[in-house]
């Protein structure tokens, strides 16, 4: 047997030039980049300030980047896709053959929603949620920081399977016997459950490290029901993940038993059942889009009501509705296959319990309504895409109420219909989501605001591009066009194909835009400068401190008394107020041990795709050993002294006092 | 913008799929196909009356309470109403209630499992996904065809389904419901044309390299007589389906021709769904050929869903 198992220079998709020149240009993008922060000696900044870094806000942007990074992937394999498809109509083959086509719409589903939408969410979550319940850091800093680096690996293994070897042919579910050895014996389903395996770690560990800062860490006085909406949505999806995550893990094991070991859980052979799998992976897979959309809805939540300027409408009943959100997203699974044959009464019972969940999700709506109903309405970006999530997403629920009913869903299971669905409320809610928080908490992460102009111009491309790209999918599905198609032979479905790719074009320049918004802010980020930490009058205690906030955070943890917490001490004049004297800091120190463990257990997943024993092994034990050793470090800790506190609130506070703020 | 955008695009879409020159689930030519449309039509208007609101008050709030219009009443600290709350708590309660006793009822009227009542005897067609086409078995007739598949319109259709190998679903879009066809198991439907003509088929669940082409005609002859005429003309084919002549057409193969088969092996249906339970038991691992552990396991396939059948009956 080969020293390198399976691998070998064949590995290398030569014969490709789409991937070669898709790889040549990623690496030269890679050496510039490389020779840039050599140029500007920037690899120490880098290192102890980013990549050891355990401070939740540094850890949130890095997870935005990989976020943003991923987004341009899978959008490429999105539009690969697309074009692929209006080009070959008619019975043209078009230029994808099945062979790659059907690597790039697995790699797209699992890249957009496990290496785009989460680290999204997850790194909205690190740099706010902290703050909006007046903690220095999270309960476990050290693993906040192992936890983006383990994500960090899976997108690695991910975009390592475009140049060695090849990535599952699937699709993103991964379903057996397909998934199974004898249907895909090549590496690329072992690069998706490697992938997932080890970035679900990270995500679960996330979970739990949250959940324990939220319920140990809010500041004295803050009540579960006085907790910011965005962290008790936050909340609710990190219950999910800690309820629903061991079940991928669980599933995906098993699969890995078939594949490795002959084990005959989701064989044909051997007593397996394939039905088990697809069970157990919408047990996982139900509750994930809620955990992707509930943070979505929590920052829908914070911007309506800041930029109507004023309070949440129904806090109560939204905190309950995202609860019931919660638990429901957790007895509906059966509704992905009601066609796999189960009984009229089965079916029947899940169909009404997803129909259930439509309930909270409407009365959430009525509650932004109602927020915005004798407000102030500020038409800023992050009102926008409020506004297009509210009007996208309610015509995504219905769609969705509609596939609930077995009856329905029996002719439009699995057609495009439900691709224009899920892409209804994934884009149009969590997506939207995410992009209204980042252009609301920007100024708080990085210091100044972000371009207004470009914002809009990308909000209206997305908007209409998304419009554009998925309502023909709808009709397509009426027409009877399922998913997963490689070519079609239709001449009805032709001008619906081609106005579907013409909007994903559309949407590409809505991400052009937003990424000249940064460039454009950057360059005017004088002008654009948040001096005051408070850049929208905000309600909450993220708005307390400098942009980007200091390094602790709260030199004084505030003592909270209304949901709105911030808008209360502003109203009391307790803002703002240089307390009679500072006390040492207790805060974490950086380490270098996520990342050599991450990357180790990266190795041993990238060893274990190619069946290179001896290097799964050496990964393995490194990455054990990392931790044994950090278990036994003790120098995790300093205390910041009350001058250099003093130093730093200094500026904040002059900041908002000699700006005319009170 | 967007949303004159989205009226068009959905009227344009409505216009064009109820035209119904459409060949879609919006033009069904059969019982099944057209009561789950008419389902569909129901639901989507019971959910438009809260939509449209919705989509209307969202719209029309952001331009009434903008902020250049000072002079309407700012209410900064009006949070809560219960009069309100109960309002948007009901009104999803009550279309959610209505929308559910349609869900009950409609799920039940429309199982795929039972047969279809008040249509009279049902032809049996036996349905095997292979890696990637259709086989179908006549049982009754004794002839199989592959990409193919004939029945008399206005005569109910008895489908039995499984698969050879991966996961496939079985749709016929104009005739309504889709059903999974799993290795080992057997799935069932019950469809019928009432218009005779020739429907698009589909594997509607992707299984791999070949899944695109995996098309079939589903024909619906106008009479039952121009059905037998056409079983005699397959009966005219020289080849014929042996468990021998099975093993190679369950070869991976793409974009099959329409094949005929004149004769076909009793009980070869059967043996693909309990092929793998017959295998179980003489596998490498298992060093006793006869393992006592096995015999559980042979009934699990019909178990499966046999629900039903005590449902049917």
């Amino acid at each position: 047997m080969s020293l390198l198992g399976k691998l070998s220079i064949e590995a290398v998709p030569y014969h490709e030039p789409i991937i070669m020149v898709t790889l040549a240009v990623v690496a030269v993008v890679g050496v510039v980049i490389a020779m840039l922060i050599t140029k500007y000696k920037q690899w120490g900044t880098l290192w102890f300030d980013w990549i050891t870094s355990v401070d939740h806000k540094r850890l949130g942007i890095m997870y935005i980047v990989l976020a943003m990074i991923m987004l341009l992937r899978g959008f490429a394999d999105a539009i690969m896709m697309r074009t692929q498809l209006a080009m070959a109509t008619n019975g043209a083959p078009g230029y994808l053959p099945p062979e790659h086509y059907d690597q790039i719409f697995t790699a797209h589903g699992v890249i957009m929603i496990i290496f785009m939408a989460m680290p999204f969410m997850i790194g909205l979550m690190n740099i706010i949620l902290p703050l909006q319940i007046g903690a220095r850091d999270v309960a476990f800093p050290f693993l906040n920081n192992l936890s983006f680096w383990l994500t960090a690996g899976g997108a690695i293994l991910v975009n390592v399977s475009l140049g060695l070897g090849e990535f599952a042919k699937t699709g993103w579910v991964a379903y057996p016997p397909l998934a199974g050895l004898e249907f895909s014996p090549g590496v690329g389903v072992d690069y998706y459950i490697w992938a997932l395996q080890i970035s679900g770690l990270g995500t679960l560990l996330t979970a739990v490290n949250f959940l324990v800062t939220v319920f140990k860490m809010r500041a004295p006085g803050m009540k579960l029901m006085q907790m910011p909406i965005f962290t008790w949505t936050c909340t609710w999806a990190n219950i999910l993940i800690a309820a629903s995550f061991p079940i991928l893990t669980a599933v995906l094991a098993m699969l890995t038993l078939d594949r490795y070991m002959d084990f005959h859980f989701f064989t044909n052979e051997a007593g397996g059942n394939s039905m088990m799998y697809i069970n157990l992976f919408w047990a996982w897979g139900h509750p994930e889009v809620y955990i992707l959309v509930l943070p979505a809805f929590g920052i829908f939540s914070e911007v309506i009501s800041t930029f109507t300027a004023k309070r949440l409408f129904g806090y109560k009943s939204m905190v309950y509705a995202s609860g019931a959100i919660a638990i429901l997203g957790f007895i509906v699974w059966l509704h992905h296959f009601f066609t796999m044959g189960s009984s009229a009464n089965v079916n029947a019972f899940f169909g009404i319990m997803t129909m259930v969940i439509a309930v909270p999700t409407g009365v959430k709506l009525f509650n932004w309504l109602f927020t915005m109903y004798r407000g102030r309405l500020i038409l800023s970006v992050p009102v926008l895409w409020t506004l297009g999530f509210m009007v996208t997403f309610t015509i995504g629920g219905m769609t969705g109420v509609l596939l609930a009913i077995p009856g329905a869903d029996y002719v439009l299971h699995n057609s495009l219909f439900l691709i224009a669905h899920f892409h209804n409320t994934i884009i149009g809610g969590a997506v939207f989501g995410y992009l209204a928080g980042f252009a609301f908490w920007f100024p708080k992460a990085m210091g100044f605001k972000l371009d207004e102009k470009t914002g809009k111009a990308a909000f209206w491309c997305w908007q209409i591009g998304f419009l554009l790209a998925f309502m023909p999918l709808y009709v397509l599905g009426f027409l009877g066009m399922t998913r997963r198609l490689n070519h079609t032979d239709n001449p009805d479905w032709n001008i619906w194909l081609y106005i579907a790719a013409f909007g994903a074009f559309v949407i590409a320049i809505g991400i052009f835009f937003q990424l000249l918004q940064l460039f454009v802010s950057f360059k005017n980020k004088e002008k654009l400068n948040d001096t005051t930490g408070d850049p929208w009058n905000g309600h909450t205690l993220e708005w307390s401190t400098a942009s980007p906030p200091q390094f602790y955070n709260f030199a004084k943890i505030p003592h909270i008394k209304d949901i709105d917490a911030w808008t209360d001490m502003k109203e009391r004049g307790d803002s703002y107020q240089r307390p009679e004297k500072y006390t040492p800091i207790h805060m974490p120190k950086n380490t270098s041990a996520g990342v050599f463990m991450s990357m180790s257990f990266t190795l041993m997943g990238f060893a274990l795709i190619w069946h290179i024993w001896w290097l799964a092994v050496v990964g393995l034990v490194a990455g054990i050993g990392v931790f044994i050793k950090r278990c036994y470090t003790s120098d995790v800790d300093y205390y910041v002294q009350v001058d250099e506190v003093e130093r730093v609130e200094a500026t904040h506070l002059s900041a908002n006092t000699v700006g005319g703020r009170s | 913008m967007s949303i004159r955008n989205l009226f068009t695009l959905i009227v344009a879409g409505a216009g064009l799929t109820l035209a119904g020159c459409s060949g879609g689930v919006l033009d069904p030519k059969g019982q099944v196909g057209m009561d789950e449309k008419n389902l569909i039509i129901l639901c989507t208007i019971l959910m438009l009356i809260v939509v449209v609101p919705v989509i209307f008050l969202t719209l029309y709030f952001a331009w009434k309470y903008r902020a250049s219009r000072d002079f309407e009443i700012y209410t900064p600290k009006w949070a809560h109403s219960t009069k309100i709350e109960a309002v948007v708590w009901s009104i999803p309660i009550l279309i959610v209630v209505s929308l559910s006793v349609i869900t009950w009822r409609s799920t039940h009227a429309l199982d795929p499992y039972a047969p279809l009542e008040g249509q009279g005897e049902h032809l049996t067609v036996e349905v095997v996904s292979l890696n990637w086409k259709w086989l179908f078995i006549y049982p009754e007739q004794g002839i199989a065809t592959v990409n193919e598949l004939v029945f008399p319109a206005n005569k109910p259709v008895a489908f039995k389904i499984t698969s050879e190998s991966t996961m496939n679903s079985f749709f016929i879009p104009q005739l309504g419901s889709q059903i999974y066809s799993m290795a080992g198991m057997e799935t069932k439907l019950h469809l019928i044309a009432d218009e005779p003509g020739t429907y698009k088929g589909i594997s509607s669940n992707y299984s791999g390299a070949g899944f695109t082409g995996m098309k079939f005609n589903a024909i619906a002859t106008p009479t039952e007589d121009d059905f037998e005429a056409w079983v005699a003309s397959v009966k005219q084919s020289q080849t014929s389906l042996t468990s021998g002549a099975y093993e190679q057409l369950a070869e991976p193969s793409e974009n099959n021709p329409v094949t005929y088969l004149s004769k076909v092996d009793d009980g070869l249906f059967h043996n693909i769904v309990m092929k793998y339970m017959k295998d179980h038991g003489s596998m490498d691992f298992y060093n006793k050929p006869e393992n006592a552990a096995m015999g559980e396991h042979h009934a699990m396939p019909e178990m499966q869903h046999s629900h039903h059948q005590e449902d049917a009956q």
